[in-house]
């Protein structure tokens, strides 16, 4: 199966946009929502069956047995995370917590034990087409962890031959866990200076990976002469690029309806047309030949 | 007096706010907490003046020490460590610096150096000081870097701006979890929506007075809107999609100092928080 994940760096450029689009355009059977933090994939996804859902244990968390702590303090000295709070007797902030367990080292009397702990939950729909999403609960860490079971649950789910999973903005822990294993990294960016910029680092992170990076830019309307630049950047990085698409004022509402870009006639159906047309070429040209 | 700009999704304006709000106080602390893709020093564009690094510990083995007992390869959390061909591996990146192997080790063969993850950038623009948190790309947590920004900050500051990552997970509790105040920006999409209302519980679960700001609302159909209207959640003003304004921020400029009719709107924005904050710090007045 080639997996084509979709990143920006920057939050907003229209991520979820376009994977809804491709996933419509490529009557793509098997998809997935690696943005744990903020999934959104799903709500334009509109799935008939009920998802199988699953807890997601994330790193354990310390708890303290008032009735055998001491007030040593000594829990409190050895945390680097500031998670041994003093307020009357001893306690853990549960979302400070990265589940070291070096507390249960340094108690005298054995007052600290690790306790498994929810940190998200998973969704699995399985119709015709497989879609694996998730959502981290609240204040929580190591989404990577989130992230890589999304993928997992995917994978051993489907036999399709296309994936198309919907990435996190950002460039670190998540999207860290994102990018390993997939074929192509589809880089989808605006015309803006930050966008711009972000690019730039979302690049250089992905780069440390063997997939193929390609990039398209969103809204290329808004600011030409910023989007120009863009173009000529990856031509000097020597990234492909599959194409831009218009800005759409209709694409608010067609989103808000549970639609996608591709479900009206117009340019920016045109456009994921030919972005989708680009990336299956690079994706499967070398077997062609 | 800090405040917080949040958003859950990425790309409704949190930068575009967290700027033109700082620009709007004769004085002001802007700090970039969105480490991962920090944008406001594009914006509030004054010289570099200094770089500080952000490292932490990581653990390294004297060899000649260790007896290879793998205490500290069982004790790791993290399966940071492994016991390979007699000798104990480090994978750096997924140390979480705890500490823990060095406290285990019965031989007392660990010991830590630095390792940089990133960088703190600070910057003047004007009367606002900004620092920027830059964590280097394939590096998986900004967290310390966070740390280092918040501790810029001392307590007797003029007005600080606290520009938050995307998201809802533990780096964006990390930013606001000093912040007297929250502005959550939202964009008129049901996207816009389902992570504004994931900001607005972790907001309410930490106890932060908040309000909402809309941006790029595009005429009736705004389902942020009504979510805060379901949710009482106080409007302090609403920014409709404007291409002019777009371009401006396209280019790295501040509104406020190219539309006189946004400065007014950044302006009014400032004093409605100022009061906000004054009214959430003496409830009985």
């Amino acid at each position: 199966m080639k997996q084509v994940l979709i990143l920006s760096g920057k939050g907003g450029t229209g991520k979820t946009t376009l994977a809804s689009s491709l996933i419509k355009i490529s009557s793509a059977r098997a998809f997935a929502d690696c943005d744990v933090d903020a999934p959104n994939l799903h709500l334009v996804m509109e799935q008939t069956k009920e998802a199988k859902k699953t807890d997601f244990y994330g790193l354990d968390v310390a708890r303290i047995n008032q009735d055998k702590c001491i007030s040593c303090d000594l829990c409190r000295q050895n945390c680097r995370f500031d998670a041994i709070k003093v307020n009357g007797g001893y306690s853990v902030d549960y979302y400070a917590c990265e589940g070291c367990a070096v507390c249960t080292l340094v108690c005298p009397t054995d007052a600290i034990d690790m306790k498994g702990r929810i940190t998200g939950n998973l969704s699995l729909y399985k119709n015709d087409t497989v879609f694996s999403t998730a959502e981290l609960l609240m204040g929580s860490g190591n989404s990577g962890l989130l992230v890589t079971q999304v993928k997992k649950d995917l994978i051993k789910n489907t036999d399709a031959s296309l994936a198309i999973i919907d990435g996190s903005p950002g460039i670190g822990c998540p999207v860290i866990a994102s990018i390993s294993g997939v074929d192509m990294v589809l880089l989808v960016t605006e015309p803006t200076l930050s966008g711009f910029s972000d690019m730039e680092r979302i690049v250089q992170t992905s780069r440390g990976f063997p997939a193929k990076v390609v990039v398209c830019i969103n809204k290329y309307d808004l600011h030409k002469e910023n989007s120009d630049k863009i173009e000529k950047f990856c031509q000097d990085k020597k990234l492909d690029f599959v194409g831009k698409i218009p800005f759409d004022k209709a694409a608010v509402s067609l989103v808000n309806d549970g639609l996608t870009l591709v479900d009206k006639e117009g340019k920016s159906k045109e456009a994921i047309k030919g972005i989708y047309e680009n990336i299956i070429n690079l994706l499967y040209g070398e077997e062609k030949i | 007096m800090k405040i917080a700009i949040l958003s859950g999704k990425g790309g409704t304006g949190k930068t575009f706010v967290a700027t033109n709000l700082a620009r709007s106080s004769d004085s002001s602390i802007y700090l970039d907490c969105d480490v991962e893709e920090p944008n406001g020093h594009l914006f509030l564009n004054g010289p570099l003046l200094s770089t500080s690094k952000v490292s932490l510990p990581i653990p390294r083995v004297d060899t000649t020490l260790c007896d290879g007992c793998k205490k500290c390869v069982e004790f790791c959390r993290f399966n940071a460590l492994a016991f390979v061909q007699k000798q104990v591996i480090v994978f750096d990146k997924i140390c979480h610096s705890c500490g823990g192997c060095k406290l285990v080790c019965p031989q007392d063969a660990i010991y830590e150096i630095e390792r940089e993850i990133g960088q703190v950038e600070s910057r003047v623009y004007k009367n606002t000081k900004v620092y920027t948190g830059r964590l280097l790309p394939g590096e998986e947590s900004g967290t310390a870097i966070i740390g280092s920004l918040l501790d810029k900050v001392g307590e007797g500051d003029p007005l600080v701006i606290i520009d938050a990552p995307p998201g809802s997970a533990c780096v964006v509790m990390d930013s606001i979890k000093d912040a007297d105040y929250c502005i959550l920006v939202a964009e008129p999409s049901i996207f816009g929506s389902h992570n504004l209302k994931m900001v607005h519980e972790l907001v309410k679960m930490f106890k932060k007075p908040h309000a909402v700001v809309l941006n790029k609302s595009l005429g009736d159909d705004n389902p942020s809107k009504a979510y805060c209207i379901e949710n009482n959640i106080k409007i302090l003003t609403d920014i409709p999609f404007n291409k002019e304004l777009g371009k401006l921020n396209a280019e790295g400029k501040l509104v406020v100092e190219y539309d006189e009719n946004f400065k007014a709107v950044f302006k009014d924005l400032l004093d409605k928080v100022l009061k906000e904050v004054k009214h959430e710090a003496s409830p009985n007045t």
